[in-house]
């Protein structure tokens, strides 16, 4: 794993949707570097012919009877939203 | 009345000789409570007026339609949701929350008559293993106050084990159940994933997540697993299987029980003391009748690593949803859109939750994908493989719980890789989705130590016979922390 950049930092945090100022992009590439290192050991197995799990038990589609059931109340889903109107969730300008 | 000498059936046994009512027990608790938080700081919230209304209530059904567990307080862990009762899962992001529905755990054990005290203080997002990374207070181990009580569910380990409720619910991820258990002196179980629904739970890593109880004794840990274990629809990862009577496994038989006892688990790293309590440990399970053995769990060390990946990995796509718009915490300093989203998610998530986020989106990322993420789902198979192997001969496999015990609050919490390293015997049993148990079997300058008892795929049964004849063969889960004495009883 080569050095971690304060860049490569900022441009993961992007990625994640976090803002961070260059003094924690230093603090988190030395830590994150430390990680992935630790992380190398992995490298050192051969897995070339093993198979991924993606989960531990067997797993099947679940599905059910297509039919409408009634959802969450509008009115008590609005009550943990900070801004709404009419019935609908507010967020900032999207399009100037 | 103390709860921490008091089992279920005892508490039951005071209510129907009437030396107490449930509306008279689940007064004391909130005394009791009220008492010893400014020390412990183990609840978030505290569900005052409604668990008093309900208790009320409950004294009036016949005692011919209560169940074992009827009447009993219990601590909830603040990654489950409550509807009406704020949620947080610790962290500011969720500030104010106030769920408009019940996790699945939280209808069955009201189905079951528990009462519902509280919530419980976890790490943020259940990322940590010290309750140092909750926003809102650090929870204290009540056997030392300057040592922490483990984490993530350190707040419902430490409620249990300073006698403030007999019950709680934790969940546990790689180890957040039974690290906690062990640094408390109690009893934790994590159950077979799929065993135990996980719809309301707040997700961190939803392959490794599994929700269980914590309790003084191996029985009532039976009885809390049995009321909240079963197949739900609304989570598609819940597993359709039949669940036992889990207490009636608890036979005392344990004559031609195969033990493994893996050499990995006394490798470097662990303390002398938790291995000599596990070492004792096996002679008293060998005297009634149990067969040990040492086996090799050749892909131990790389559990740690795998695990990191992977459930970070899980964070960083479940984390994405926390935006500030449609519950939570959200910025003041708004500019566009994205400006928004990354205000809200920099001022509401601590730095251990960032850092997992990072490093998560850095392993799913184009170029990392395969070096990273699919290398550690690979090693999952070969560490599962490990397992499925080892049970082929024996019926359990036995292990110190944690390297060491409790360590002092601020000691390592500004290394993050030492940190981890505290959950490196349990997280193995999270990447094979196998149930394990701790149990106290020890104590090292007076901070208990915990034993760790794993099974396989579904037969809890047999870890909690095993831990039931160790339990009933020593009497460490007698003892008590001095820090609660002279709180109200």
């Amino acid at each position: 794993m080569a050095k971690m950049t304060k860049e490569e930092v900022i441009e993961v945090a992007h990625l994640a949707r976090l803002a961070i100022t260059d003094e924690e992009a230093i603090h988190f590439a030395d830590q994150l570097e430390a990680i992935t290192n630790a992380m190398e050991l992995l490298s050192e197995l051969d897995t070339e012919n093993v198979e991924p799990t993606t989960h531990v038990l067997q797993m099947v589609n679940v599905l059910r009877e297509d039919k409408s059931i009634p959802g969450l109340d509008r009115d008590l889903v609005m009550k943990n939203v900070k801004e709404h109107e009419g019935g609908q969730v507010k967020v900032p300008t999207i399009l100037e | 009345m103390s709860f921490v000498e008091k089992t279920a059936a005892q508490l039951q046994e005071m209510i129907h000789t009437k030396e107490t009512t449930i509306a008279k027990m689940t007064e004391k608790a909130f005394d009791r409570i009220e008492a010893l938080e400014p020390k412990v700081d183990a609840f978030l919230a505290l569900n005052k007026e409604r668990a008093t209304q309900l208790a009320a209530e409950m004294d009036q059904v016949p005692f011919a339609e209560r169940g074992p567990l009827f009447g009993l307080p219990i601590g909830v862990k603040d990654n489950i949701v409550t509807e009406g009762l704020e949620t947080t899962a610790s962290s500011r992001i969720l500030e104010g929350f106030n769920p408009i529905y019940n996790a699945t755990v939280v209808d069955k054990l009201r189905e079951a008559g528990m009462v519902t005290v509280g919530k419980l203080n976890m790490d943020e997002f259940a990322m940590g293993s010290s309750n140092e990374n909750s926003y809102y207070k650090k929870t204290k181990n009540p056997w030392n106050l300057e040592t922490v009580p483990g984490g993530s569910s350190g707040g419902s380990a430490a409620a249990v084990a300073a006698g403030e409720v007999p019950f709680s619910l934790g969940s546990d991820t790689g180890g957040s159940i039974r690290q906690p258990a062990a640094f408390c002196g109690v009893v934790g179980m994590k159950p077979t994933y799929g065993r135990v629904s996980r719809f309301g739970l707040i997700a961190y890593a939803s392959s490794l997540d599994q929700i269980g109880p914590i309790t003084r004794t191996v029985k009532d840990n039976a009885l809390l697993l049995n009321a909240i274990s079963g197949y739900d629809d609304k989570d598609s990862t819940s597993a359709n299987v039949e669940v036992p009577d889990f207490t009636a496994a608890l036979t005392g038989d344990i004559t031609g029980l195969r033990i493994g006892v893996p050499k990995e688990y006394f490798a470097e790293g662990v303390g002398e003391a938790a291995k000599q309590a596990v070492l004792d440990a096996l002679k008293v399970l060998e005297e009634r009748g149990a067969i040990c053995e040492e086996i090799s769990l050749p892909h131990s060390k790389y559990a740690l690593a795998t695990y990191y990946i992977l459930a970070s990995s899980e964070a960083s796509s479940n984390l994405s949803r926390f935006d500030g718009i449609r519950y939570g915490y959200r910025t003041e300093k708004a500019g566009s859109l994205l400006e928004f989203y990354m205000n809200t998610r920099s001022e509401g998530f601590g730095d251990e939750v960032k850092r997992r986020i990072m490093l998560g989106t850095y392993a799913l990322s184009s170029g990392y994908y395969d070096a990273y993420y699919k290398k550690a789902q690979k090693v999952r198979t070969l560490i599962k493989k490990d397992f499925d192997d080892a049970f082929e001969k024996y019926d359990v496999i036995v292990g110190p719980t944690t390297p060491t015990p409790a360590f002092k609050i601020g000691e390592i919490i500004d290394d993050p890789l030492t940190m981890y390293a505290n959950d490196i015997l349990t997280i193995p049993v999270n990447l094979a989705g196998v149930p394990a148990i701790s149990i106290p079997c020890g104590f090292e300058n007076g901070l208990p130590l915990g034993l760790q008892i794993i099974g396989k795929h579904f037969d809890e049964e047999t870890v909690y016979r095993v831990a039931d004849v160790y339990e009933q063969a020593t009497d460490f889960h007698k003892k008590t922390p001095q820090t609660w004495e002279g709180a109200a009883q």
